[in-house]
């Protein structure tokens, strides 16, 4: 007889899914299949059951082979390579839950590190922007029990949120949303006529990178004043239309993604966005969330701001918490080459960092704790395999609306496998010793 | 009729070994085969067949004068990587070139941030070109050639 078990929750996207079923074997040490979740969900919780993990700490040989090491070693390791480091980068957080983040920045304290999380190359700006001028923002129940007008500026749910628009934004009957899609209009902003935006009733295909041009015409629209004939590409009626159509609306969201934080203009283009809700608070209930990527970047960026007073990009070299992006951010620190070691947990910057910087991890001593083999392991000199967060372990997370949510062990580990909080105590406690402070 | 042209012209640039080259505004993001396949395994070729590629419109395509779903290569003055082209999934988008967030399209993007701590991930100006001899590497074994890795 098999179990199934429900109210899980899956560990992929910042949508954190709490409706996902898992059928489990008699024993408990199996996962044998996954209702509910979508394609890439289904694969995460499928994929820590294959048979080709690794399973013990490995430290790679001066001819290039790995050496498999027991944890202690690794540890041993870990806290060894950040005790001489002068300027050790701890970067990741966002594959992991909050209880080993606050270990980690515990381990940062005392190496005097910088920490940083996967903002970095994801919501980063938008964080700045969000100090700038602030953020109107709600819940995803509060969309689907409300919003009838939604915004999708950027950013491609279809693809990166996959449930997103079914269980939150355009297909829910809410409470005032009775109808489902019928209540809502839906209005895409992209460069290309994404899978989201085959189902928007307007979609505007704006020039890539002239997203604060169309936000700042969005706002001279709402005021009914003059525009030009063209902007960023979209003739001016159609700004016009659009703009009406968020006017008329009881309750609106604008959902943005990586097509405004990536793109130049960068914060400023989010600082436009979040002046633009302002101004349709105006004329009705304006709300904007950032579609964040990681189950639990938020909630590192929740801890970050908690123990140290900034959500990302910190640095603790001098003894105290100093945060100032493009100085003291991860992608800037490993162009200038000033880090002399690298950790990393829970991410996998090998694969989603510029080339440019990959090459300076690759350089200096690393540490990769990942379940998986990625990138960012196979240019490491240690590969710290973990249980998966989120199947094999639990732990609190946070949704992209800032809502903490306990994640589910539902299976086992494999046997003598460590989670990411037990093997950072292990780091923690050498270093400690090895600093003079245990 | 226009298929044959298109034949012909591919024919003759093979042929005299002439290649054509386009310039492109390159973007990389997610794409749902990307994210199944980064949860599957990036050591497995699942993960190049999702990302080692490079969404072009047909239009540009034509321009360029291959067939789909040949191999190119993307050069921008940040590196160059060897991808395959297919035709877009999600257009039409003239102008505009998608490849999937990973290893191959962060072999080429701007790093630069502006002071803001992010690279720009959208918005790099590249040249396309045919390269249907050239392979397009494994995820894992590209970003270890690049960083001169030794793997035993």
């Amino acid at each position: 007889m098999t179990t199934t078990v429900t109210d899980v929750i899956c560990p992929f996207c910042g949508t954190l899914c709490d409706d996902i079923a898992v059928v489990i074997s008699d024993d408990g040490k199996q996962l044998l299949e996954v209702y509910n979740a979508c394609v890439i969900g289904t694969e995460k919780f499928l994929h820590s059951q294959s048979k080709d993990r690794v399973v013990r700490p490995r430290l790679r040989q001066e001819d290039g082979t790995w050496k498999e090491i027991s944890y202690d070693e690794a540890a041993e390791y870990t806290a060894q390579m950040l005790a001489s480091a002068k300027k050790p980068l701890m970067y990741g957080w966002s594959s992991t839950n909050c209880e080993a983040q606050s270990v980690g920045h515990e381990i940062a304290e005392v190496c005097g590190a910088c920490v940083d999380n996967t903002a970095a190359v994801c919501h980063g700006t938008t964080l700045i922007a969000v100090q700038d001028i602030g953020l109107p923002s709600c819940t995803l129940g509060e969309v689907k029990n409300r919003a009838d007008r939604i915004i999708f500026w950027g950013c491609n749910p279809a693809h990166a949120h996959p449930r997103h628009m079914s269980r939150y934004s355009i297909f829910p009957r809410g409470f005032f949303t009775n109808k489902g899609q019928m209540t809502r209009k839906m209005v895409v902003i992209d460069p290309r006529t994404t899978d989201t935006a085959k189902m928007a009733d307007i979609h505007l295909q704006i020039e890539q990178g002239k997203d604060y041009e169309l936000l700042n015409a969005f706002r001279i629209a709402l005021k009914g004043e003059w525009l030009p004939e063209v902007v960023a590409g979209i003739p001016s009626e159609k700004i016009r239309e659009a703009a009406d159509i968020l006017k008329s609306g009881r309750f609106g969201i604008i959902f943005f993604g990586m097509g405004v934080t990536q793109s130049l203009g960068k914060n400023h283009n989010i600082d436009e966005a979040i002046a633009l809700t302002k101004d349709l608070n105006d004329y009705t209930k304006f709300s904007i969330m950032p579609m964040r990527g990681h189950y639990n970047v938020t909630g590192s960026g929740e801890v970050m701001a908690w123990q140290f007073g900034y959500p990302y990009a910190v640095d603790l070299t001098r003894g105290f918490a100093r945060y100032n992006p493009g100085d003291t951010s991860s992608i800037d620190l490993l162009a200038r080459k000033e880090v002399d070691a690298v950790f990393v947990i829970g991410s996998d910057p090998g694969a989603h960092f510029p080339i440019r910087c990959v090459k300076e991890i690759a350089k200096v001593p690393s540490v990769c704790i990942d379940p998986h083999l990625t990138p960012t392991s196979g240019v490491s000199k240690l590969h710290v395999p973990v249980a998966f967060n989120g199947v094999e372990t639990g732990g609190n997370c946070y949704r992209m609306d800032n809502v903490p949510i306990d994640c589910r062990k539902v299976v086992e580990p494999p046997e003598g496998m460590l989670t990411d909080e037990q093997f950072l105590m292990k780091v923690r406690d050498r270093l400690k010793q090895l600093k003079g402070e245990a | 009729m226009a298929e044959s042209e298109d034949f012909i012209s591919v024919q003759t640039v093979y042929c005299t070994g002439r290649m054509a080259s386009i310039d492109l505004n390159l973007i990389s993001g997610r794409s749902i085969q990307q994210g199944v396949a980064i949860e599957s395994g990036k050591e497995k070729p699942s993960y190049r067949t999702a990302a080692g590629i490079i969404e072009l419109d047909p239009s540009d395509l034509k321009k360029l004068g291959v067939w789909k779903n040949t191999n190119v290569r993307v050069t921008s003055e940040h590196g160059s990587v060897i991808v395959k082209a297919i035709e877009t999934t999600q257009g039409p988008h003239p102008g505009v070139a998608f490849i999937p967030m990973g290893p191959w399209a962060n072999s080429i993007v701007n790093p630069n941030t502006y002071s803001t701590g992010m690279p720009t991930f959208k918005g790099t100006k590249v040249k396309v070109e045919g390269a249907p001899n050239e392979p397009v590497l494994l995820g894992i074994e590209l970003v270890q050639k690049q960083c001169g890795v030794k793997i035993g």
